[in-house]
Formats: structure tokens, C-alpha cells, sequence
């Protein structure tokens, strides 16, 4: 007996890319912000030496707060992933290469995704030597793992803000490796990162060609509340990324880092964008009033920000009006403003959705893909 | 439009949801306490696939820390971005002005109904012995019988 379903298609099973063929035939996207996860912590093991493999699977993590392997705000999706991202071989999302490449990478057209590893907050570790270690294997491990096998991916040079001295020597060991095509630092760290003490960090940036990667969170010690107190909410916690972000830029430039290195680049990524005009206004307007404090400044703040500071578009703000973030976006220059898609967590933008507004063909080039292949030194994508 | 059988009722329980396609559409259908709906399978926010998203209820407040849970079960939430949708109809619940899912209409028949629906129809069309024109070919193929014991849901695309 045949049941009337078999006369139905079914394809609850089916598991192919959304949109593939279409997306396909477009030309290639640079994605400034893709997650990679290990399966687990094992998948570090043949990149760390036997005592420091020993002190992390006996010690741990240790960071600026009392969790050693959450968030201090629980995020609403588990991993702070989209629900379907989840690989359907096992493994937490973006620990599947192969389900990277059907879920994104391909279906999405991109020609380009850089690696921004987060996972233990390897910048942030209070020993500093264990934090050394674990930056170091994490930088092998985005190489081996991801990079040897996926040559559209490249790697991000994980460094240790507080550890000056190893930061600088793992930027020379990495900087000969054209794979890796920026240097990361988390924006919340001991001090803000434009203070003179982070200087040598840039010097060896700027020598090694490579710009600065700041992709949002980092554990500073200080609720995240943009040092306000401690929040109530995620949703609030998830607001102070960008007060962070603000902070750091305003730090970068007031204290001159940018004066002092002037090829230096710094890629805001996932702290939005909307609000860097008024920022720039901001800073200009008091510049005027203080610049007897700050002589080292030559030039008004906005225009250190405005060639300085590359901002990824992820998460777009969304005005009840498109033609209100058109304008913002002109402001920033189409020449700053890079496509990042966060994937695979859960705020991901898809490229084909993601922007509201009209945008010329030399705009979408530019913001898609022209920006970071230059940034990133890249094939052209 | 026309209507598709795309689920037996007892596959989809109270809760539960089914990804089908009819007429090349993605479509969800969901069983809320009973009730059949179907859903367009794509978020009008960014196009990620709703049915991979959790089924919730209503989160509301009158003044700050007095949280209420009404309507368990009859939520969509976006796999993504975390969007609400009114499973009965596609309606979103942060932007319901501009943002509403595409809702089909969803019926449950037995196949009993479904088995005489199809003799009918199949009757009208060779009424008098006309066959619409064509004439019979000169092979039969194997035919099978179909289940009329179980109710099916229908979706009307």
C-alpha cells in the first residue's frame, strides 16, 4: 500500500544553499569578519608545546572576569550562533569547513572571509605567557586547519596587548607569512589602546605593512557598561560594543598614535558605523577649544578618523529611513566601509540583504570587495 | 491557486513543524494546539530559512521587572536575527507595519475525501466518455492503492 504522501516531493531533508546558483554568477565578495571555532580545545594541542597543552587543559582560561569559558552576558543563541548553523556532521558552528564553504562561503559568492578567531580570549589572558602560547597556537592553527585547506580564508595575527615584547615578535614571525593579512587586538585591555605604552605594537605593524584588526568584546576587568557600572541586559551589554569601539578610536587618535604612525590602519569590526559622523563632529567641535592640550595633533580629529579608521558594515543599522544611512555612509567615504558578514553568528549579514538602500555600481565595488583587497594586499577578488 | 497535500496530520504533533515545498515554495506548515498554519519559509528581514527558528510565546512587561508569558507556542523566531512572527499569520510583532511573513491557507481532509475528490474529478473529465480530447493510449500502468485511513494537511499555493 502506497501512501499519498509519495506522491508529494518532500524536501524537509534537503539541506542545499539557499540562493546558490544566483549568487554565484556575482563577482566576488570580500567578507571582512568570519568566526572560526575548533571542535574542541584538542584541535590546538599539535600547536602548543606539552607544558602549556598541560597547563590549559589543567588551569584554563584566565581572564578579567569570573567565567572561564562563557560570557559575562549569555548570549540569546546558543554560541552566539544563527540556529542553522549549525554543522550537520557535529561540532559547535564554523568548526566545519565543508559546511562553512555550502553555508557561505559558496552560496554567498565570497572570494575572500578573514579569520577572526575569538574563542578563549587569547588577548586578554592574565598570564601573560600562557596568553603568549595560546596567541601563537591559535595563529598556526587559523593557518593549518582553515588556510592550507580553504586558500579563499586568511588568517588574523592574534596578539596579547598587555605582553608588549611577545606581541612585537609574534607580528615579525607572522608579517613573513603573507597569509595573514592583519594583526588583532581586542578593544577593551588594560588601559585604552592609543596609550603610549601599546606604541611599540603599532611600530611593528606599520614595518610588517599590516593594519590593525579591533573586532568587538575583549574583557577589560571593567563592567562592560562602557564603564558605567554593570548592565542589566544582554541586549544592553550588546550596546556598549560600540561605546568601546568609540572609545578606543577617540584613545587612538586624542593620544596621537595616529600622528606618530601616520600608514598606520585601524579596521573597527562589528561596532557599527552609523555613528561615526557625530563622533568626528564631535571631536572637531572640542578639538577647536582644546588643541593647547593636545598640540600633537596636526590636523582636526575627523580627518585622522576618516583616513585612518576602516569600519565593517556589520550589523547595518537600519533607519526607519535607508536615505538616512546613504548619507552617514557618505560621509565615512565608500572608500572606508568594508562588508563583513559576522558568519555564523546569530546578528550574520547577508550580503543580499543587508543594505536598504541604493548604492552605485563603483559604491558596491568598493564597499564589497575593491577596500579590502587593497587593505588586505589580496588578489583581486 | 490550488491546493497541495503536503503532510499527513498525525506527522506534524502540537509544537511541531514541517519544511514541504509546493509549487517549488519553501513553505512550514506548524500544528499550534491542534491548528494547521503554513508560513513562507523565508524572513522578509535578510531571507533566513524560519523554520530552522525556535517556537516561543509572548514576552510582555508592563512596567519594568513584572515579565509576563502569554500565547506559548504561537511565536516564530527568526534562526537569525531573532525577528517574532505570528505563526497564524505570518504578522511580525517589532515591525508590523512593514514586515509580515507571506501566510498560505492550510485545510485537513481524509483521505477518504481526498480518494473521492480525485474519482471526481477524475469522472468530470472522461464524462460521457470523453476524455478531454485525448485518446486513450495503449498502455496502463501498475497503479497502487492509497491510504484513506489518515486525515492530510492541505496547503493552498
Amino acid at each position: 500500500m502506497t501512501d499519498v504522501l509519495d506522491r508529494v516531493q518532500d524536501n524537509s531533508a534537503q539541506a542545499a544553499p539557499r540562493r546558490a546558483a544566483p549568487k554565484a554568477q556575482r563577482p566576488g565578495i570580500v567578507d571582512c569578519d568570519i568566526h572560526p571555532l575548533a571542535k574542541s580545545a584538542a584541535e590546538f594541542k599539535p600547536f602548543m608545546s606539552a607544558h602549556w597543552w598541560e597547563h590549559m587543559t589543567t588551569y584554563g582560561s584566565g581572564v578579567r572576569q569570573a567565567f572561564a569559558s562563557t560570557l559575562a552576558y549569555p548570549r540569546m543563541a546558543p554560541e552566539v550562533s544563527r540556529a542553522d548553523a549549525w554543522p550537520p556532521g557535529g561540532g559547535p558552528p564554523g568548526s566545519d569547513l565543508d559546511f562553512m564553504r555550502a553555508q557561505h562561503l559558496d552560496a554567498n559568492g565570497i572570494a575572500h572571509g578573514v579569520l577572526i578567531p575569538l574563542r578563549m580570549n587569547a588577548g586578554n589572558q592574565r598570564n601573560l605567557e600562557f596568553g603568549a602560547a595560546l596567541c601563537r597556537a591559535i595563529n598556526e592553527w587559523q593557518i593549518e586547519n582553515w588556510v592550507v585547506p580553504e586558500p579563499r580564508l586568511h588568517g588574523s595575527i592574534q596578539v596579547s596587548a598587555d605582553d608588549i615584547d611577545f606581541s612585537v615578535a609574534e607580528i615579525r614571525r607572522c608579517a613573513q607569512d603573507r597569509r595573514y593579512v592583519q594583526i588583532l587586538i581586542p578593544p577593551r585591555n588594560s588601559e585604552p589602546l592609543g596609550r603610549k605604552r601599546y606604541w611599540p605594537i603599532f611600530e611593528a605593524a606599520v614595518e610588517a605593512g599590516l593594519p590593525i584588526g579591533m573586532h568587538v568584546g575583549g574583557v577589560s576587568g571593567f563592567p562592560a557598561g562602557a564603564g558605567t557600572g554593570a548592565v542589566s541586559y544582554y541586549y544592553e551589554e550588546h550596546q556598549s560594543l560600540v561605546q568601546a569601539m568609540q572609545a578606543v578610536i577617540v584613545s587612538m587618535i586624542l593620544e596621537g598614535a595616529f600622528e606618530a604612525f601616520p600608514s598606520l590602519r585601524l579596521t573597527c569590526i562589528e561596532g557599527g558605523f552609523g555613528w561615526a559622523p557625530s563622533l568626528g563632529w564631535r571631536m572637531d567641535k572640542h578639538w577647536k577649544v582644546f588643541r593647547s592640550e593636545v598640540p600633537h595633533l596636526k590636523r582636526a580629529p575627523s580627518e585622522y578618523l576618516r583616513e585612518h579608521v576602516y569600519l565593517t558594515t556589520q550589523p547595518v543599522e537600519e533607519p526607519e529611513k535607508p536615505e538616512d544611512l546613504a548619507r552617514l555612509m557618505e560621509w565615512i567615504g565608500y572608500d572606508r566601509l568594508m562588508f563583513s558578514s559576522d558568519y555564523p553568528h546569530w546578528d550574520f549579514d547577508d550580503p543580499a540583504y543587508a543594505f536598504k538602500h541604493r548604492m552605485t555600481d563603483e559604491q558596491k565595488q568598493k564597499l564589497f570587495a575593491g577596500n579590502a583587497t587593497r587593505l588586505f594586499r589580496l588578489e583581486a577578488a | 491557486m490550488s491546493w497541495h497535500v503536503v503532510a499527513r496530520a498525525d506527522e506534524i504533533g502540537p509544537g511541531q513543524s514541517k519544511l514541504v515545498t509546493a509549487r517549488g515554495r519553501e513553505i512550514g506548515i506548524f500544528n499550534v494546539n491542534g491548528d494547521y498554519f503554513a508560513l513562507a519559509n523565508k524572513c522578509p528581514h535578510e531571507g533566513a530559512s524560519l523554520c530552522k527558528g525556535r517556537i516561543i510565546g509572548l514576552a510582555e512587561a508592563d512596567e519594568p521587572g513584572q515579565y509576563r508569558l502569554s500565547r506559548q507556542g504561537e511565536l516564530l523566531r527568526c534562526p537569525w536575527h531573532g525577528w517574532e512572527f505570528d505563526i497564524r499569520t505570518g504578522q511580525s510583532w517589532c515591525d508590523p507595519e512593514n514586515t509580515r511573513v507571506r501566510a498560505y491557507s492550510t485545510r485537513v481532509e481524509s483521505g477518504e475525501e481526498l480518494e473521492q475528490a480525485a474519482a471526481e474529478a477524475k469522472a468530470e473529465a472522461t464524462k460521457d466518455g470523453k476524455t478531454d480530447g485525448k485518446a486513450k493510449g495503449p498502455y496502463v500502468a501498475e497503479t497502487f492503492q492509497v491510504s484513506v485511513k489518515d486525515n492530510y494537511i492541505l496547503v493552498e499555493v
